[in-house]
């Protein structure tokens, strides 16, 4: 079994580090990872996207092209990644960012309004977090004391105050 | 009087530099301060490229011969690997204020705690007399055939001068080895700027006004003469900066 | 061993040299080799060891050179541009028979180029780095594991030989994370006491120890790089290193190295599904080349194909090692482009590979 994860948005938004969740939990479940951000001038507020293989098989290239799990946080990145995605793969597109669609029938596509929910529920700046949720729900890859050590490992000890707001978020976006 | 004797700093080797040269002066006071402080079981010193690319057969302590210019660096890789340990570099204009300012005045900035002997003749040297970063106004060499033209080929680097706006500098001295008196005062100059080596008190540099008879076209004599009524006058002799604003190790 | 845990290429060489007992780092800021030096001066101070931010390449190499000379482990690293800075330093380091690690997070090129991963740093490396008769040992891993451990490697061989030892990664290792683990060594810094050359004072106890590569004499000049070279064939004789997968009944084998390498195993392993009898041949090690292993691997083929993020520059080497006695073709990006796996894999159907 391999997950081919893209994740894609702006910088800033934690695409980064929803990529880096998603290889600690993968590693935490004895999975073989690997993670590749884009790297250079679109770290400085473009945008920004970044490649996570999660196998049970060692990991030849890195770099998705053709993801079969997309997840996009920006209309530019949804227009640019959606056509890439496997036949057979999931898309998690941030409804209340993206404005598009796409006529895709061999793709399950969730829209998932993961901006608003985090507004909604005190949340804000984890829509990420939500929308990683959902992900981790649909690949399965979802024991949830997998991805507490996994949440616990990313986030950075100056910030532990709040593994509960992401932990939060995260079960939003499984029940979304 | 004292016995006058090869200091064993100085290697039994045969000096081969000009007839009238300074390089063999300056040479033995740097050893000869080197036996005073008792340290050359523990000093390594740093050779240019430059007439005294040759150093290392010299010095009786561990030598390493540097590319053209980046002295202070290699000093500073042997310092920072051995910090307890004393660290020279001996250097000529070319290779100190020419191709290797860079790593001078980084050096310098770092308040890199490495002792650096600049010899100053005004010349290329070992090339066979080009106008060096020194060269004075109107000096004529084989690359300045008219005399060094400043709208062309700009102003002479005054090092010491520039070194006295650095904060790391502990020392910066200019001195010159053209008679006994001065030949003292050199010396001490060396040897204050190990001492502060030895204290840690950051980069000290003595800039010694030297000759070049042969490059020069002069005798002896008249290269002295020269050091005395033509570059002192530009390059003036004294303390340009005593005590260096950085002195971690010592807070 | 520790648990593992996800690093960054860049970091876990940065890390593996310091439990190699690298003292110290010099460097100086460049594009995409950054996070090596970040790390480094951050952990440096904590162990005893020292980063220094030279004032630019050519003060860094030349730092490298001293503190090499008085014996310690030292290492330096940058990306393409600043690897030609440093190379008349490389020159007088070969040319003192010193060790010491360089690393090449290589980009594209020529120029200012760009910053995106390339392997267009291969001739440079393994042939005219600088002036002079010389080598450097180079290795070119493919993994984070193997950019930690091949730093390790690179600092012992270049200790055995006295000669630099250079990692070639590109921003694609240095900026991807995999899972890591280190052996579980007690940090210690390395000292010069089994390097009796060492300019490190001679404490009254021996002869002056000189650290020079000028040698006026024509033949005292012969016989050191004679001498030198010996060791080199030695080194292609015993230190060759390369990975070979599927390459026995393979009627094309495919070769590449360091992370291209990874994106040719992904496009062979689909050809392989696709029952084409395609082999894939890694070599590790760029410098020595491994000749003998290479030739061994494609002994079956028909042809060769050599992938690479360049306009193609070690299939010359993969050419003279086979001695020409079958085609090699080539399929290759460049200028920051990362080769597709499925454009790989076309080329190899392009060929002819056969079910």
């Amino acid at each position: 079994m391999t997950n081919e994860f893209l994740l894609a948005g702006f910088g800033g938004q934690g695409i980064l580090f929803a990529g880096k969740l998603l290889a600690y939990v993968g590693l935490y479940a004895g999975k073989e990872v690997s993670w590749l951000p884009s790297y250079g001038p679109e770290m400085r507020g473009g945008t920004c996207n970044c490649s996570v293989t999660v196998s049970d098989d060692p990991i030849g290239s890195p770099l998705i092209l053709e993801p079969s799990e997309l997840m996009v946080m920006n209309t530019p990145s949804f227009d640019k990644f959606i056509g890439t995605v496997k036949a057979g793969g999931m898309a998690f597109i941030d409804s209340t960012l993206v404005d598009g669609k796409t006529d895709r029938t061999d793709i399950k596509c969730f829209w998932i309004p993961a901006t608003g929910l985090a507004n909604e529920n005190g949340l804000k700046g984890m829509a990420n977090i939500i929308l990683t949720g959902k992900i981790l729900k649909e690949t399965g890859l979802d024991d949830m004391a997998v991805i507490e050590k996994a949440l616990a490992k990313v986030i950075p000890p100056k910030k532990a105050n709040l593994l509960d707001a992401n932990l939060k978020a995260l079960k939003l976006g499984m029940d979304a | 009087m004292p016995d006058f004797k090869r200091p064993h700093a100085l290697t039994d080797a045969y000096l081969h530099y000009c007839p009238g040269c300074t390089h063999g002066i300056v040479h033995r006071l740097v050893a000869e301060v080197i036996d005073e402080m008792g340290i050359e079981n523990e000093t390594i010193g740093v050779c240019p490229v430059g007439c005294s690319v040759m150093a290392y057969d010299y010095f009786s302590c561990d030598m390493i011969e540097a590319s053209h210019g980046r002295s202070p660096a290699v000093a500073t890789g042997v310092k920072r690997g051995n910090p307890d340990k004393f660290v020279f570099t001996y250097q000529g204009d070319g290779d100190l204020a020419a191709i290797g300012t860079a790593e001078t005045i980084h050096a310098a900035t770092r308040g890199e705690n490495i002792t650096v002997i600049f010899i100053n003749n005004t010349t290329y040297g070992m090339t066979g007399g080009q106008m060096a970063p020194t060269t004075l106004p109107g000096q004529v060499t084989q690359t300045t055939p008219y005399g060094r033209d400043t709208s062309e080929a700009g102003f002479p680097v005054k090092v010491c001068e520039i070194l006295s706006q650095i904060d790391g500098v502990a020392l910066a001295e200019r001195v010159t080895v053209i008679d006994p008196a001065n030949i003292r005062k050199a010396k001490a100059a060396i040897r204050k700027a190990f001492e502060y080596q030895k204290k840690k008190q950051g980069f000290s540099l003595v800039e010694v006004l030297s000759t070049c008879p042969t490059n020069w076209g002069m005798t002896p004599v008249q290269a002295l003469e020269r050091v005395k009524t033509e570059m002192i006058p530009y390059y003036p002799l004294g303390v340009y900066k005593d005590g260096a604003v950085r002195n971690k190790e010592e807070n | 061993m520790a648990e593992k845990s996800l690093m960054k290429g860049n970091e876990a060489l940065a890390e593996a040299a310091i439990r190699a007992g690298c003292k110290c780092f010099f460097g100086y800021p460049i594009t995409p080799q950054t996070e090596i030096s970040a790390y480094l001066s951050k952990r440096m101070p904590k162990v005893g060891g020292t980063f220094l931010q030279a004032e630019s390449e050519v003060a860094a190499i030349n730092m490298v050179y001293g503190c090499a000379g008085s014996g310690i482990r030292c290492m330096t690293s940058s990306s393409s541009p600043g690897i030609s800075l440093k190379a008349e330093g490389i020159s007088y380091i070969a040319g003192a028979d010193l060790p010491c690690v360089i690393i090449d997070v290589v980009r594209g090129g020529p120029g200012l180029g760009g910053i995106q991963p390339s392997q267009a740093d291969y001739w440079q490396i393994t042939k005219g780095l600088a002036h002079g008769d010389f080598h450097v040992l180079v290795y070119a891993p493919a993994s984070v594991q193997e950019m930690a451990d091949m730093v390790a490697k690179a600092f012992d061989m270049a200790d055995e030989y006295r000669m630099p030892a250079m990692i070639l990664a590109d921003g694609l290792l240095g900026q991807m994370m995999e899972p890591v683990e280190f052996p579980d060594v007690e940090i210690k810094m390395s000292d010069a006491s089994n390097k009796p050359w060492a300019a490190n004072g001679h404490k009254g106890e021996r002869k002056h120890n000189i650290i020079n590569s000028l040698y006026l004499q024509p033949q005292e000049l012969e016989d050191k790089v004679v001498e030198r070279f010996k060791r080199y064939e030695d080194l292609k004789a015993n230190h060759t290193m390369a990975v070979a997968d599927y390459c026995d009944d393979a009627d094309i084998v495919v070769v590449a190295y360091g992370s291209t390498a990874r994106l040719a195993k992904s496009a062979v392993d689909a050809a392989r599904k696709e029952g084409l009898k395609v082999g894939m041949f890694r070599p590790v090690t760029l410098w020595p080349f491994p000749e003998k292993e290479l030739r061994e691997a494609t002994k079956n083929a028909k042809k060769v194909l050599t992938v690479e993020m360049s306009m193609g520059q070690m299939i010359d080497d993969v050419k003279l090692a086979i001695n020409c006695s079958k085609p090699v073709e080539f399929y290759g990006r460049t200028g920051g482009i990362i080769p597709a796996p499925a454009d790989i894999l076309n080329k190899i159907k392009e060929m002819g590979g056969n079910k």
